[in-house]
């Protein structure tokens, strides 16, 4: 058998394989990140609480009035978004002209009430979610053997991350906010309503975490937790990615989902710190990350 | 005036007197401190259910102690050693808290067990597993009730061996709780005949487990067996399931799995499992009613954890009552003469070492059509005779049970 640094070929093609299924949460949530933060020069740690969110959305929808699946991936973000554009509308906007250490302080200090809020009613072994039937089962690759509903979690979030990169540098309404951001007074003095499309990007931003949420919610336990370790994760992704850069984000986040992903193999005990290590030496080597423009 | 203030001096002085005789309890009130993890992987082990538990015990056993009153108090350890020493410092020097109970998380209850013994207070662990506890860092003061990772390894590891699983993989928790967990099981497999043709260790709070999983698989192991727990061991089933794992002929072993993670996961994909606890509410009429007081409190049924930590209190105040104080020496030797006889454990005993021995179950979680209400979860399959469960005191490597 051809053996790839000790291990059987097929085993490695596993690995791999799994490493870019993280990689799709990774990317989808290190997208609405760096787009939160690209534009708004907020970071956001609630973050990782939104995408909880979604997850629990989803999971309400589904025990309390029948919602499925297919309809919560539509609902979940909306309501999720929704809740961002209160936060944003009524909190976060007061915060834009202050360091950017206040946004992420009262950001943090929102996930930890929205996720001590959770585990007060729900506790912290999580609830169950089927996956969808459709989704259900899975193939055998030959090295491996593929649950449908993950190879789906991939293509979504192929899908989700091109088409928020289009709309965000390819429309015209991607290119207002990006123009929004750049210098706002002129933006304005054309007449366009610069808080709104500030307001309207943050809540886009949570609906993205939510997005991931309400995918992740078949595979991992729907607990008011699932989102606390991600986000410190996601976090150091936008940093190794170049902090705003949208497409460093989504290649870097499957990057160093394959990465954690090998050293699961490799050596498991350091998989939850091997992106730090990696961050670490990109801020080291490349301050402004990979894919950063330095300022 | 004179002799009213001499006949008041002699009244105090033979009240005085007469105090020792009844009853010394230190700073006129006897303090129980339940520390555990409420917010972190292991919030639902025992979490706010266990305080809730030891108020249950306060008011069964009347409130009042020796005409003394009794004040539970709680916090969150987070899992951390050092926060969990520094509260219990807290709570010993300052806070005049007697005992501390709960203690979830292994290195926790080590490191709390250590400064109890260095302060002489008595600690009663519920919510830890390693049997280093009441092995070589056991402590004249320090007791361990509901369940340890040797009973787990012969109570679910047995189980499966005798089935057939003889050949099992490991994917291990990387800290005290999950080392151990491992080695105890996997020396009951080996001794009982089988191999274990390899191990993973991960992060504690790991989501996503595909990866140690293919490994598992492709070690062709009979058994694969999770030494893991709380929200760990529920994301590893789950994942289990949707890589065809249990449906391409390997089996799962959930070594320290209880009812508040079967409810968590769900009967669908916790059906099948075996686990050991020490405690079912479903099991006779008393623990129906204890059950039953549960639930109207706190919403949920009590797994080992929170009915071990009712049964750990209840017996600390027995204690006390006993013996007619609150001192350290006292009650710590009353809780190894008493026989515990309550809703948890029936002709327990405690052994030198500190380590309550009393009968544990096998249980399986039963098919989602079979449940007759919601928390209807287990099928009792076997008693695992105390015994059997723990380790002989005289062999537990603790120097106070060495002679």
């Amino acid at each position: 058998m051809m053996m790839i640094f000790g291990i059987p070929i097929q085993a490695f093609l596993g690995q791999l394989l799994i490493g870019l299924i993280n990689g799709s949460f990774y990317a989808m949530l290190s997208l609405g990140l760096a787009i939160i933060f690209g534009l708004l020069r907020v970071i956001n740690f609630a973050h990782g609480a939104q995408y909880m969110m979604g997850a629990f959305v989803g999971f309400l929808l589904l025990s309390w009035i029948g919602i499925n699946y297919w309809l919560a991936l539509l609902v979940a973000p909306v309501i999720v978004g929704i809740t961002g554009i209160v936060i944003e509308r009524f909190a976060l906007r007061r915060l834009y002209n202050l360091d950017h250490l206040y946004g992420l302080l009262f950001t943090f200090g929102l996930a930890l009430v929205i996720e001590g809020g959770f585990r007060y009613v729900y506790g912290s072994s999580g609830q169950p979610y089927a996956t969808p039937d459709i989704l259900s089962g899975g193939v055998n690759l030959g090295f491996m053997y593929l649950p449908i509903y993950r190879g789906w979690v991939v293509v979504a979030s192929l899908i989700v991350c091109i088409g928020t990169w289009l709309l965000i540098e390819k429309t015209k309404l991607g290119a207002y906010l990006r123009a929004a951001t750049e210098n706002p007074t002129l933006v304005q003095s054309f007449g366009i309503n610069v808080p709104f499309l500030l307001t309207l990007t943050y809540g886009l931003g949570t609906a993205l975490a939510a997005l991931a949420g309400i995918m992740a919610a078949p595979i991992y336990q729907v607990s008011p937790l699932m989102g606390s370790n991600l986000v410190i994760v996601v976090f150091a992704i936008v940093v190794v990615g170049g902090m705003g850069s949208i497409m460093g984000a989504i290649v870097t986040g499957y990057m160093l989902g394959i990465l954690e992903g090998l050293t699961k193999v490799f050596y498991p005990e350091a998989s939850n710190i091997v992106i730090f290590v990696i961050m670490a030496i990109v801020l080291l080597v490349r301050p402004a990350g990979l894919f950063g423009r330095d300022v | 005036m004179k002799k009213i203030a001499i006949a008041s001096i002699a009244i105090m002085a033979a009240a005085a007197a007469a105090l020792p005789a009844q009853a010394e309890v230190s700073d006129d009130i006897v303090k129980i401190g339940i520390l555990n993890d409420q917010s972190g992987v292991y919030a639902d082990f025992g979490g706010t259910w266990s305080y809730e538990a030891a108020l249950m015990a306060v008011e069964d056993f009347g409130g009042t102690v020796l005409d003394k009153p009794i004040e539970v108090v709680t916090a969150d350890h987070q899992n951390k050693p050092d926060i969990a020493a520094n509260i219990a410092r807290q709570w010993y020097d300052q806070d005049q808290v007697d005992t501390i109970m709960e203690l979830t998380t292994s290195s926790v209850a080590l490191a709390v067990q250590g400064i109890s013994k260095e302060k002489k207070k008595i600690d009663i662990v519920t919510g830890a597993a390693t049997t280093t506890l009441t092995g070589e860092q056991c402590s004249p003061y320090g007791f361990h009730w509901a369940y340890d990772t040797h009973a787990l390894a012969v109570g679910t590891g047995g189980a499966l061996v005798n089935n057939g699983g003889d050949s099992w993989f490991f994917l291990t928790a990387d800290y005290a709780f999950g080392y151990s967990l491992e080695e105890q099981t996997g020396n009951f497999v080996k001794e009982n005949g089988g191999s274990v043709v390899g191990s993973v260790r991960h992060p504690l709070s790991t989501t996503d487990y595909s990866s140690f999983l293919l490994q598992a698989q492709a070690s062709g192991a009979k058994v694969i067996g999770l030494a893991n727990a709380g929200l760990d061991t529920a994301n590893a089933i789950k994942q289990a399931s949707e890589f065809g794992i249990v449906q391409s002929g390997q089996r799962l072993a959930a070594l320290l799995f209880t009812l508040a993670e079967v409810h968590g996961l769900g009967a669908e994909a916790a059906q099948g499992l075996s686990l050991t606890e020490g405690f079912y509410w479903d099991r006779n009429d008393e623990t129906r009613e204890f059950g039953k007081r549960f639930f109207d409190r706190t919403g949920r049924m009590p797994n080992m954890i929170q009915a071990g930590t009712y049964s750990a209190v209840l017996q600390y105040l027995k204690a006390v009552e006993k013996t007619g104080t609150d001192e350290t020496e006292a009650v710590a030797k009353a809780l190894h003469e008493m026989p515990v006889n309550d809703v948890f454990a029936k002709n327990g005993k405690v052994g030198a070492n500190g380590r309550m021995i009393y009968d544990m179950y096998l249980m399986e979680v039963k098919k989602p059509g079979d449940m007759a209400g919601d928390w209807d979860y287990y099928n009792v399959l076997d008693t695992v005779p105390g015994d059997k469960a723990f380790i002989d005191p005289a062999k537990s490597g603790c120097p106070l049970a060495s002679n």
